[in-house]
């Protein structure tokens, strides 16, 4: 098991966020958090990821407690991608991928960015300056700095990614995902990813984990998660489920009851388009 | 290379240009080991050679502060007398000026000739460790209060600046001038083996933060996902920071301009990654600030103009016009 947390609270400015939350991720594991906003999702994230104090409960990494671990010990087995990260500096694509990297030669480095910047279809980018680039270009980017860090590493990866797929186009987000998944099947990679987007996490995802108000609601396969009843209760959403011949479930949300009184507009372009 | 060309040929000028003329003759003659005339001899080595020195470390050490803090701050407008390095040397140099004759007698005797530079020294590695105390919190440094921090100290040093000004005598007006337009006019071997050890502790020390500089301008929860110990980074930034600016405060005065401009040419033209804009900036720092040093010499020789005066001069309408060119570009 490479995650594991016990009993974890996390309290901001006297707020308790994390209540006694318990989870475990082992390696090639694709784990992926949803939760309504303000769940405690990237609270949970940042806590794991050593951003936020822990007050109470432990988490141990490969068996040891995380504090006992070494900043640069833990960048070579753990990549972070943080919400949002913002370049206002002229740093081109392939720079701030290189950041990734340790200090090393520098056709070593490049065979690793070439490889990701591939994966990431960002290769055409590369000389671009990344504080000119669209939200979803520079998330690809991110990503491939956080994979750059971990990518050559001989000893268990985890990766924690927050929304790492919020601003992608639907193309890029099933490549991102599939790519996610590939890497936890064929290295080991433990993955845990926030994401908003019940079916890809659907299609996606070993196990599911449902947060709300600090506590984790419902965990285990989609198809046990992803149910009529836990979405209404944790989102207030009303959603048919279809059970899919490849194995996972598809969420089509339904007209809300409130929502449903809403007349529409009849003068619309849009209408006149279809 | 074209930096590094710039600088050995600005260096030459200057040691060649000021009230008394020499020719490069008279250097290449002097390091030739023939050269006769003492006078000549004397203004190279004992004048022109240190002041040389000393504006090029200054400089240099401005510049890269500059880089450090914009990096630091991640805010390309920060400039090393926004933590109060400034504010809080020129105020100590200003007390010791307009005091001296009063209640700070004591330290005029025990310190002498050293008595001011010793002052704008504690004064604003003072002021740095005062800002950074308050921005700690729970065992962090906020970035963003000690900005504020920062701010609040530069007023309050700015208002006892204003205070003791007012009640400065002509004589001890025209000695603060010194402290708030700058002037390597009094660089001598005194000056350079005093500011020398903590100039070049701060430019040896700028390469070790290249890295976790780099890292910062993702911001500072990356710093610490990428391995680096953010706190650490930090702390050292600010101290080589703070030292190396109240070691050049010390001997030169004021001296705006050099920290801002330099950083932001070197990134426009070399890209933004610390470990080409850090040594970049020293050499082009250096550069820039013994040309307007010369200038500064040359233009209402055989007086001076202050080299601070000289930096704003040249420095403002420069920096309007790189903004012009790229925000058409």
């Amino acid at each position: 098991m490479l995650l594991k947390v016990d009993e974890l609270t996390i309290c901001l400015s006297g707020k308790t966020i994390i209540s006694r939350l318990n989870l475990q991720l082992h390696e090639g594991e694709m784990l992926v958090v949803l939760g309504p906003n303000g769940a405690g999702k990237s609270t949970l994230l940042k806590g794991l990821a050593g951003e936020h104090k822990t007050d109470s409960g432990s988490v141990f990494f490969s068996g040891q407690p995380l504090q006992s671990w070494s900043n640069r010990q833990l960048a070579r087995q753990r990549g972070v991608m943080p919400q949002r990260v913002e370049v206002n500096f002229p740093l081109t694509v392939e720079e701030v991928v290189r950041l990734g990297r340790p200090p090393e030669s520098l056709s070593k480095s490049t065979v690793i960015l070439e490889e990701l910047m591939d994966l990431l279809d960002i290769v055409h980018l590369r000389h671009r300056l990344a504080s000119r680039l669209s939200g979803g270009e520079q998330q690809r980017v991110q990503l491939a700095r956080v994979l750059a860090q971990v990518w050559d590493s001989t000893e268990p990866v985890l990766l924690l990614l927050d929304e790492c797929t919020s601003a992608l186009d639907p193309a890029h987000q099933q490549q991102v995902f599939s790519l996610l998944r590939r890497l936890a099947r064929q290295r080991g990679f433990a993955v845990m990813a926030v994401a908003h987007d019940l079916n890809l996490a659907a299609r996606f995802a070993d196990r599911l984990m449902l947060l709300d108000q600090g506590t984790c609601f419902r965990e285990g396969v989609p198809g046990n998660v992803l149910t009529p009843g836990v979405l209404a209760e944790v989102y207030g959403l009303s959603a048919r489920i279809l059970q899919l011949d490849e194995g996972y479930p598809l969420v089509i949300p339904t007209d809300m009851p409130s929502a449903a009184s809403y007349v529409q507009p009849s003068k619309s372009s849009c209408l006149q388009a279809s | 290379m074209v930096i590094l060309a710039a600088a050995l040929a600005v260096s030459m000028i200057s040691v060649t240009h000021g009230a008394y003329p020499l020719s490069g003759k008279n250097v290449l003659q002097l390091i030739g080991g023939d050269l006769h005339d003492d006078v000549a001899r004397m203004v190279i080595l004992d004048v022109r050679l240190p002041r040389l020195i000393l504006g090029f470390m200054v400089g240099a050490v401005l510049a890269v502060s500059g880089a450090i803090l914009q990096g630091l701050f991640r805010n390309p407008l920060a400039d090393p007398g926004l933590i109060g390095v400034s504010a809080g040397a020129s105020l100590a140099a200003i007390a010791v000026i307009v005091l001296g004759g009063t209640w700070l007698g004591g330290w005029l005797d025990l310190a002498g000739v050293w008595a001011l530079p010793i002052a704008a020294f504690v004064g604003g590695s003072g002021t740095v460790f005062l800002a950074w105390k308050i921005a700690r919190r729970a065992g962090q440094t906020s970035v963003a209060t000690l900005l504020l921090a920062g701010i609040a100290i530069n007023a309050v040093a700015g208002a006892g600046t204003g205070l003791l000004t007012f009640y400065a005598s002509d004589q001890e007006l025209r000695s603060l001038t010194f402290w708030t337009m700058g002037s390597l006019g009094h660089a001598a071997w005194d000056d350079v083996a005093m500011a020398a050890p903590w100039l070049i502790l701060a430019l040896l020390a700028a390469p070790f933060l290249a890295r976790p500089l780099d890292a910062f301008l993702l911001g500072e929860q990356v710093v610490g996902h990428l391995g680096y110990n953010t706190d650490w980074t930090k702390r050292a930034a600010i101290l080589v920071a703070g030292l190396g600016v109240g070691a050049a405060v010390a001997v030169s005065g004021l001296i705006g301009f050099v920290g801002l401009v330099v950083p932001h040419l070197v990134r426009q033209l070399l890209g933004a990654s610390h470990r080409i804009v850090l040594p970049a900036s020293a050499l082009a720092g250096g550069t820039l600030l013994v040309g307007a040093d010369c200038l500064a010499r040359v233009v209402v020789a055989p007086a001076e103009l202050p080299i601070g005066l000289m930096m704003a001069l040249i420095g403002g309408p420069f920096f309007l016009l790189i903004l012009l060119r790229t925000r058409m570009g």
